[in-house]
């Protein structure tokens, strides 16, 4: 896959009725002239450099989002207090648009990679944090109250007992904080980051190819994102709880 | 056998006695007391069944025994020592523990389950599946379950795990909130059967909560029945309680059919059976008629050599000389010494002569059960004395 | 509250600010309410927008999903089908679905219409399926055993004990989409959005529109959620105890 007119972009180029689409994917593989003219845009090595970028912010964001928000979910969650706050945080997450919380960022606090991060990281946080929560209650009474019964301790009811059962709920929250996680960082862009947001938001340097070759790469990622941690999930989730969901479907 | 060796045979988990010294528990922010000054003295290898109506505190009262639940005041000793001196967690690998809602954990297999305790305190890998293997023989489950996981079991099955896995360690001491709570009626009563025949092996000191008087009288050594506020309203075997009701609280919660329910607890052996007149084929009838001018039976029992029942013999019979080989009317039903007294009873109703030959072991005759026998038993104070619990037999 | 708390701030700045021709805007401070007051007219349009926005995709969303759940309430294998397809659509950020489609309907109104709904049918079509999964096998039984047909038995029995959950449903897809419809000025549909990056970000960093832009985004979330809830206990009165 060599810069320019590689084999690759032939192909891909070609279809006509795929319209700006086509376009779009040209000028995913191959260099071009800039609108305004001026530096060279498009092609991979300027994509890779954009998806690296908003792949190192998203990674290093979920993973922070995720060494505050479990934890503390896990433990509000196990000890059962901090319900009303634990929920509102989630609905809160909810509530506050990724634009304005760039933009106030913007306002007050600055720009660049850092300050993009904690933004990123801090819608990260909400749904991790809730859905933390809500696994952990959600586990069957009967099998913490054996455990506890039967002397674990309570570090041993959370690590043997609730958070393998909680799995699929904790890796749900993980999903949608991947979610906003790479929607928040695409438009870090205009805090001075240069993720693929800035293709997209960017039309009157990269036209319209550009806009929409930024999109498709964001949703590649996001949908790349998405099947690793569904396969995650996969992994963590211990078989006897598929068999137990599978037989109280079967009988529901 | 092997289950009895291995469980019972190990003289360092033999039981130990569970006391209840003047035990309050008041719940943070309760108005009153959810058990009150509670004392009771179960002593090693019996079942103490605590039972009484919904609320009033018997899973607390049991709670407290493994520190789920905090003791208000008061002071509770297992095997001597008090409760507070140990570790919750130390104190709980002690003592087996079968909650209400079975509690498998859903992730894990049954092996796993069965393990968990082993694994808390730290047994080799082989000593865990040796014992894992033996406890699924001793609870009638195939070994190859061991691999499953409980959602690819039946309820029972389940409950069954549940009562194994409180055993793993070989705890000297168990408490089972409403162990077959969840189960319906056919299947409770198989299980009621097959822990009775376990704990005849095991011997443990077993802490038994249910809602239901007739589980607490067939499974209870001792009846704790508690009354709204865990206040007890009497302790006592079970035959003490059905005979006796301390007070009406009591009596209503025992039943209008108490005296139907004694006679669960009790063997046809139990009572003073009327003698059978008995005849032998070819044996002259005026010797007959003369012995049953005397006996309580209006009828002759003809008898084999071996004295095992041939049939009652009719006036016609009797009318001959000699007695007939072949009596009118066969001699069934026919009990055993050993059969519960109630089925006896549904036996004797259903037949119309109203009487029935006894038979011991060899099954000869030993004498007869009538209608009059029993009212004349429960209604006597006899039966005070010699009543035992039919269900802590080992024909059971 | 909002509103006073906004007079009661300005009647402090315009004392403030009396003395010199440099204003509050001029210097970029936190947040004019002076300004604020004085081109209250500017704001009214986006916020019309945003309302259009939010209100046409929920409603698009809402009735788009509930015609799949009952499609796959009697034919269960469907339901992985659309979970699967609306949980993809789920996962594209918004803004890229707002410039994905740009090829297809342009920029404009219709097109930020089109994706929010998208974003809205995956939330509305979960919470309806599991709410129409969720009915007891007792109400089910005795709805057929009194002689309801198929079709009774889903307008009369499973669709009002599922609308709780489906409500929950609208109520979580409202909030979100009142958020993310921010994003709608990047496909040229103006809303809230327009104050925030427009007349905010783009306009020399200007912190008062990009307070009150966040502000009102927020506010009217919270004015939706207060709303439904509402709603919420209007339709399940029987719920009305254990309403969250
Ligand atoms: N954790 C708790 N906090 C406060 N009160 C409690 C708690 N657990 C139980 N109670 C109260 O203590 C009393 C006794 O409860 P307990 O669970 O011991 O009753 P029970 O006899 O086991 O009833 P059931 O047959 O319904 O299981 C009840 O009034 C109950 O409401
Ligand atoms: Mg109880």
């Amino acid at each position: 896959m060599a810069e320019g007119e590689g084999p690759v972009s032939a192909v891909l180029a070609i279809p006509a009725f795929l319209g700006s689409f086509g376009g779009a994917i040209d000028f995913i593989f191959s260099q071009r002239e800039s609108v305004q003219a001026g530096e060279p845009i498009g092609g991979l090595s300027q994509i890779w450099d954009l998806l690296a970028t908003q792949m190192a912010v998203s990674i290093l964001a979920l993973v922070l989002a995720t060494a505050i928000a479990l934890p503390l979910g896990v433990w509000l969650g196990h000890r059962g207090v901090g319900e009303f706050a634990a929920v509102a945080i989630g609905n809160a997450g909810r509530a506050i648009p990724e634009l304005a919380l760039i933009a106030l960022m913007v306002a007050f606090i600055g720009t660049g990679v850092l300050n993009v991060t904690i933004a990123v990281t801090i819608l990260g946080i909400p749904p991790i944090l809730t859905n933390a929560f809500v696994g952990m209650r959600q586990v069957d009474r009967g099998a913490v109250d054996a455990a506890r019964g039967m002397g674990m301790t309570e570090l041993e009811v959370i690590r043997r007992v609730e958070l393998p059962l909680a799995v699929p709920t904790i890796m749900g929250g993980v999903r949608t904080a991947s979610v906003n996680i790479i929607a928040t960082s695409t438009i870090g862009s205009i805090a001075g980051v240069k993720t693929l947001g800035d293709l997209i938001l960017g039309q009157a340097t990269y036209g319209t190819e550009g806009v929409i070759a930024g999109a498709i790469v964001v949703a590649l990622l996001a949908l790349a994102f998405e099947l690793i941690l569904a396969a995650v999930q996969k992994t963590l989730t211990p078989r006897g709880l598929v068999l137990q969901r599978a037989a109280a479907r079967v009988s529901a | 056998m092997t289950g009895q060796e291995s469980a019972a045979g190990g003289s360092e988990h033999a039981a130990a006695s569970v006391v209840f010294r003047d035990v309050t528990k008041r719940y943070r922010g309760a108005e009153a007391d959810a058990v009150e000054h509670l004392s009771l003295d179960v002593p090693a290898g019996e079942i103490c069944v605590l039972v009484g109506p919904s609320g009033c505190g018997k899973t607390t009262a049991m709670r407290m025994v493994n520190r789920t639940v905090e003791i208000t005041s008061g002071d509770i000793e297992v095997g001597g020592t008090s409760v507070t001196e140990r570790s919750p967690a130390q104190l709980r690998r002690e003592i087996g523990y079968v909650i209400q809602q079975i509690g498998l954990f859903p992730h894990r297999t049954i092996a796993q389950n069965i393990a968990t305790v082993p694994a808390l305190i730290g047994w080799d890998r082989e000593r865990t599946r040796a014992r894992v293997r033996e406890l699924l023989e001793l609870i009638s489950l195939p070994a190859d379950v061991a691999d499953r996981y409980p959602a690819q079991l039946s309820g029972g099955q389940q409950q069954r795990v549940g009562v194994a896995r409180a055993l793993a360690a070989d705890p000297p001491v168990m408490l089972m909130d409403e162990p077959f709570g969840a189960i319906d009626p056919i299947n409770r009563e198989r299980l009621q059967n097959e822990f009775l025949r376990l704990q005849a092996e095991i011997r443990k000191t077993i802490l038994f909560v249910t809602h239901d008087i007739d589980e607490a009288i067939k499974m209870g050594d001792r009846i704790a029945v508690l009354r709204e506020g865990g206040r007890l309203a009497q302790f006592a075997t079970p035959a003490e309680l059905l005979m006796d009701p301390a007070d009406d609280f009591v009596e209503d919660f025992v039943g209008a059919d108490r005296a139907l329910k004694r006679l669960a607890l009790m063997r046809v052996s139990d009572i003073d059976l009327w003698e059978a007149p008995l005849a032998f084929a070819g044996q002259d009838t005026a010797e007959v008629r003369a012995k049953l001018a005397g006996a309580e039976v209006p009828w002759a029992l003809l008898v084999d050599s071996d004295r095992r029942p041939i049939g009652w013999l009719s006036d016609r019979d009797l009318a001959a000389a000699t007695v007939p080989h072949r009596p009118d009317s066969s001699p069934d039903p026919v009990l055993d010494r050993d059969d519960v007294l109630r089925d006896a009873l549904s036996d004797l109703l259903q037949s119309q002569t109203h009487y029935a030959p006894v038979v011991d072991a060899s099954g000869a005759a030993v004498g007869v059960l009538s209608l009059d026998v029993i009212s004349d038993f429960l209604a006597s104070d006899q039966a005070k004395v010699e009543e035992h619990p039919a269900t802590a037999r080992p024909h059971d | 509250m909002l509103a006073t708390l906004t007079t009661l701030l300005a009647q402090v700045q315009i004392r403030e600010a009396g003395s010199g021709a440099t204003t509050c805007q001029g210097k970029n401070e936190a947040f004019c309410p002076s300004y604020v007051i004085d081109n209250i007219d500017d704001y009214v349009s986006p916020v019309l927008e945003h309302l259009v926005l939010v209100l046409a995709s929920v409603l698009a969303g809402f009735l788009v999903a509930m015609v799949l759940a009952v499609l796959s309430h009697g034919r269960r294998w469907l339901i992985p089908v659309f979970i699967g397809t609306t949980g993809v659509l789920y996962t594209i950020p918004s803004i890229a679905l707002f410039l994905l489609l740009l090829p297809i309907t342009g920029r404009g109104t219709e097109t930020a219409i089109i994706a929010l709904s998208l974003y809205n049918l995956q939330i509305i079509y979960r919470n309806a399926n599991s709410g129409l999964a969720n009915i007891p096998r007792s109400a089910l039984d005795s709805g057929t055993g009194m002689g309801m047909t198929k079709r009774q038995l889903l307008w009369k029995v499973e669709l009002p004990l599922a609308l709780p959950e489906i409500i929950a449903g609208v109520r979580i897809a409202t909030v979100s989409t009142v958020a993310i419809a921010t994003l709608a000025i990047f496909a040229g549909a103006g809303g809230l959005g327009e104050i925030l990056y427009n007349e905010g970000v783009q306009r020399g960093v200007f912190k008062t529109n990009i307070v009150f832009g966040s502000l009102l985004a927020v506010s009217l979330a919270i004015a939706f959620d207060g709303l439904l809830i509402l709603v919420q206990r209007f339709a399940a009165p029987w719920r009305r105890a254990r309403a969250l």
